[in-house]
């Protein structure tokens, strides 16, 4: 990223970092996935160690519990516990001891692989390329499509699910057909709610890539400012500017991966409070 | 957008994650919130049992010392009246002890009168018969003239 700020170097720049690991079906060229089965080692790699870490961690507070006085950690956790299911009670109507958890996982989940992108854009594919000698490596698993589409995919699901639990295969088809203008608009309201039905998991899915993959695309253009202007004077001006923006985005930034991954949350609660309901 | 193969791989991790984390963490916090709940729930009842049972007791207190100050007082009326019987009950047997020593005393006194008469009567026999032998002149013989000798006893 050094040297001339020819504008070709610059998009090279920034497809490369936009491109994922990739292993069986690719592009030999651009690295891009062509076709079904190509998988982005790195999405998997770091959403898996991010669970892994998750999960870890729990077991290991979990062997340590304290019932009377917690300390500093598990206090912590026990909040996040707590705003969850203050979350899920205020929302969800009923009972059903699925829903918690699920909410749960998905937002330190989400919140995990979103704080990926604070990370500086460029120290683990300098890391990779420099140590391991892998060239492509897009570290936030959440500017992967694939992982915001699994993750509403498995809500949408669960939503379908409980769906036919709760109001049957007619009640869920009935949904579709009377609703929502009632019985003499029946083509309409078929189409009406499967597009209502279908934009779920398409709105939550690409609401946070969407959020996730701007905000890795803005950390990049910050670090063009430096990288461009790298030798010479110009660089007592940039070099600030670099780092007064990166700063800024940063602490902006913190609040947009935590809010994602609260809406995500959120969402996931309402549709699925949704699906329990009768009178839909 | 590329869709690929690793939609899958992910929604795999996904649910396994969750499976996971339901198990290890959700699980054990769920119940130790719980418990902890229980417990502060507990705690308060038994503070608020506590309060009650302490109001009890206090009124059961006042209760007894009011049945206690009744019964001193009750138990010091009666021994004010046994007190008194006791000694309405002395001062009865101090009168009659004294008239009886009083009537033995008489009784003595009389006696004693009675038996010095009868000295005094044996007495006067020889005086007399001691008497009229000088006046006679001669011994009056006491035999000789017992029965006149009683029959003046018996005058005196």
């Amino acid at each position: 990223m050094s040297g001339s700020s020819s504008g070709n170097e610059t998009v090279e720049y920034i497809q490369h970092h936009l491109t994922n690991l990739c292993v069986g079906d690719c592009d030999p060229v651009t690295h891009k996935a062509a076709g079904f089965w190509a998988l982005h080692l790195d999405t998997v790699f770091f959403s898996v160690a991010l669970g892994v870490l998750m999960i870890v961690v729990s077991a290991r507070l979990g062997r340590n519990l304290v019932t009377g006085t917690p300390g500093g950690f598990q206090n912590f956790v026990e909040m996040i516990i707590d705003f969850v299911s203050g979350q899920v009670k205020d929302t969800f109507p009923g009972h059903n001891p699925m829903i918690a958890p699920l909410a749960l996982t998905i937002f330190v989940w989400v919140w995990l692989m979103n704080f990926m992108d604070l990370i500086p854009v460029d120290l683990l594919p300098l890391i990779a390329s420099g140590v391991l000698g892998i060239e492509y490596l897009k570290v936030v698993p959440t500017t992967d499509l694939n992982t915001t589409m699994a993750m509403s995919l498995t809500v949408f699901a669960l939503i379908i699910y409980y769906n036919i639990k709760v109001k049957g295969v007619g009640g869920y088809l009935k949904m579709f057909v009377f609703h929502p203008f009632g019985k003499f608009f029946i083509p309409v309201n078929i189409v009406m709610s499967t597009i209502e039905e279908l934009a779920k998991p398409l709105s939550l899915g690409l609401r946070l890539f969407g959020n996730l993959f701007a905000g890795e695309l803005v950390f990049l253009l910050i670090a063009l400012i430096g990288g461009t202007m790298a030798v010479g004077l110009g660089a007592l001006i940039w070099f600030p500017l670099q780092v007064v923006l990166d700063l800024g985005w940063l602490i902006f930034h913190l609040l947009v991966i935590t809010l994602q991954a609260f809406i995500f949350m959120v969402l996931t609660i309402v549709y699925l409070a949704m699906a329990h309901t009768e009178d839909h | 957008m590329n869709i690929n193969v690793t939609l899958i791989a992910q929604i795999i991790a996904f649910v396994t994650l969750l499976w996971f984390v339901n198990r290890v963490l959700w699980n054990p916090m769920n119940d130790l919130l719980l418990a902890r709940q229980k417990r502060i729930a507990d705690g308060l009842a038994a503070a608020d049992k506590g309060k009650h049972d302490l109001e009890l007791a206090e009124k059961r207190a006042k209760e007894h010392l009011v049945e206690a100050k009744s019964q001193a007082a009750e138990i010091m009326a009666q021994a004010e009246k046994r007190g008194n019987e006791i000694v309405e009950e002395a001062k009865e047997k101090a009168r009659t002890e004294g008239d009886r020593l009083i009537i033995a005393a008489k009784a003595e006194i009389e006696q004693e009168a009675n038996r010095a008469k009868e000295q005094l009567r044996g007495k006067v026999a020889s005086i007399a018969a001691a008497g009229a032998g000088r006046i006679l002149g001669r011994e009056v013989d006491e035999k000789t003239h017992a029965d006149l000798l009683k029959d003046l006893v018996g005058q005196i």
